[in-house]
């Protein structure tokens, strides 16, 4: 007895550790994004020592820097919405029938999520320049459906197998249209199962940047590949990259938040 | 759960294939044609059959960065999956400490690729970095620009760094699942607490700690925006994985024939391992 309680005292020590890893180098991401560039390169301090908001306000003024911003949101929002609308009746399609050529189908998309995104850079370059789609917001978000659509319909189809049969029969006989029944009955039961999947649709979309670089230029330019050009003149902006890097950790961090009791089953595709 | 059979259900799949189509198929076919064809441009192309293929199979250049991508892959499985296991053991199981637990290790997940990159970039660099100061300041000669060591290095502990917490939370959701009855049967047989990990937490991870190892194992396979961050592929050409060579020969020198060939390849290998993966879960879907 007294050697577990003394092993369950302990056995903070490991996530704490583990958490300090993993804040040590965005501590130094934030440090360094208030403080001046001379300060940055010409001495070490563990603290801003005199703090600014000199990057932020560059960034926030700039529109070729906030502009990056908005785009990023505006395509990741586009791709979310799209994924899990197309994803939804898929879903459904796959926890509830049998229809020819089903799991043919289903790995079929999987293999989609796991193709290398370098794989499809430069066709995709080319399929959207003949549609005439390069640099639209639009192109990027249908690009990002190559591994979010996949994502979706499995994250979705793990969480409606666990609705059982019956509800839907029961809506049937008292009278529901398949549609109304769908809207009205069905999604809300799965509520957390959607929220999870635009979560990935969003988190997949955010992090990625080789496709939606090669996919824009400059009206539809996500804010992670404006951060390649900090090198100006005077030599590389530290404090800038550094201001924007924090910038983009906090949208996830937000969402996060929302589904931290979800994420973990998302994490195993709705199949815990 | 029973499936009726019905073919209408494929109206319900259309929207999902006409998107995967346009997003995937199409872009792949256009690969599949050029990897057998050459040009000397003005969009005039002939029949190559499969020569792009054996130069690709014969190159050197293809085998090296081959056995990097697997190298990288089983050294960071290697160190993410146990160090995973051992910090999911530990996390708090109620209270306040299980979110914040959580929101924190999702963290890293949540920051876009070429942010950790910079992040690890500034942290590591030897004049401005918090990591390069500190090593340097232990007498340690660090610098992952010029020492090959010392890039492999850098780039495995950001990887650490990045995805263990998908493991972690994959192997603390499967840890949840068990009730609480097991552990007390087992302490009242006496169990150790060895044995109570061997016999009840591991069977029970076992599914979850699947999944982890195959998305650690496809995702670190096709990793590109971190090391081209970081190192670039260098110094000389020891951290070019498959990504960063084919990414640079479709681009970057626009070799469209051997890019292609190579694509192609690297598909298979992918498609390969994606299959084996399908397998796996859908037979545990059957038995769970």
């Amino acid at each position: 007895m007294n050697a577990q309680a003394k092993t369950r005292n302990l056995s903070w020590i490991v996530p704490t550790l583990y958490i300090l890893f993993l804040l040590l180098p965005i501590y130094w991401l934030v440090n360094m994004s208030f403080k001046t560039n001379t300060e940055i390169t010409a001495t070490f301090t563990l603290i801003p020592q005199a703090p600014t908001l000199r990057n932020y306000q560059v960034i926030f003024t700039d529109p070729a820097w906030y502009s990056g911003y908005i785009n990023s949101i505006i395509y990741v929002v586009l791709n979310t919405v799209i994924s899990v609308t197309a994803a939804l009746p898929a879903a459904y399609a796959f926890s509830r029938y049998r229809f020819l050529g089903d799991k043919h189908l289903f790995f079929w998309l999987l293999t989609n999520r796991m193709a290398p995104p370098a794989v499809f850079a430069l066709p995709f370059f080319q399929l959207y320049s003949a549609f005439g789609l390069i640099d639209t917001h639009i192109a990027v978000a249908i690009a990002h459906c190559l591994f979010n659509v996949p994502l979706a319909v499995w994250i979705l189809e793990g969480f409606m197998s666990g609705v059982p049969k019956e509800i839907d029969e029961t809506a049937y006989i008292d009278g529901y249209s398949f549609p109304k029944f769908f809207v009205k009955i069905f999604m809300p039961l799965i509520a957390s199962g959607i929220g999870v999947a635009a979560f990935f649709c969003f988190m997949f979309s955010w992090v990625e940047l080789l496709i939606a670089r090669t996919l824009t230029t400059t009206d539809a330019k996500p804010i992670a590949a404006t951060m390649t050009r900090t090198v100006s003149a005077s030599g590389m902006d530290w404090g800038v990259l550094a201001a924007a890097g924090v910038l983009t950790i906090i949208p996830g961090a937000l969402v996060i938040w929302f589904v931290r009791n979800y994420i973990a089953k998302g994490f195993a595709l709705g199949r815990v | 759960m029973n499936k009726t059979w019905n073919n209408k259900a494929w109206f319900m799949v259309l929207p999902v294939l006409v998107l995967v189509a346009f997003s995937a198929a199409i872009p792949l076919m256009t690969v599949v044609n050029y990897s057998v064809q050459d040009t000397f441009g003005n969009n005039q192309f002939f029949w190559a059959g499969t020569a792009w293929f054996e130069d690709v199979l014969e190159s050197d250049r293809f085998w090296e960065a081959l056995g990097r991508n697997l190298m990288f892959s089983g050294i960071i499985l290697a160190i993410e999956i146990p160090l995973g296991i051992l910090i999911a053991l530990n996390m708090p199981k109620k209270g306040i400490g299980v979110p914040v637990c959580l929101v924190l290790m999702a963290l890293p997940l949540l920051i876009p690729w070429n942010v950790v990159g910079t992040i690890w970039q500034v942290f590591g660099r030897v004049d401005i970095g918090l990591l390069g100061r500190g090593l340097a300041a232990l007498g340690i000669n660090y610098n992952y620009v010029n020492n090959v060591f010392d890039a492999w290095a850098t780039l495995i502990v950001m990887d650490v760094w990045h995805w263990t917490s998908l493991v972690v939370l994959l192997c603390y959701a499967g840890l949840v699942s068990i009730p609480e009855a097991y552990y007390q049967a087992a302490k009242i047989d006496g169990a150790s607490r060895w044995a109570v990990f061997r016999y009840i937490q591991l069977p029970k991870m076992k599914r979850v700690l699947l999944i982890a190892f195959l998305l650690r194992f496809m995702d670190s396979f096709m990793i590109y925006t971190e090391p081209f961050v970081v190192t670039g592929g260098g110094p000389g050409n020891s951290t070019t994985f498959l990504s960063i060579d084919l990414v640079k020969m479709a681009i970057g020198q626009f070799d469209l024939g051997p890019a292609a060939a190579m694509s192609i390849i690297y598909f298979l290998i992918i498609l390969l391992l994606s299959w084996i993966f399908y397998t796996v879960m859908t037979s545990g879907d059957e038995t769970a």
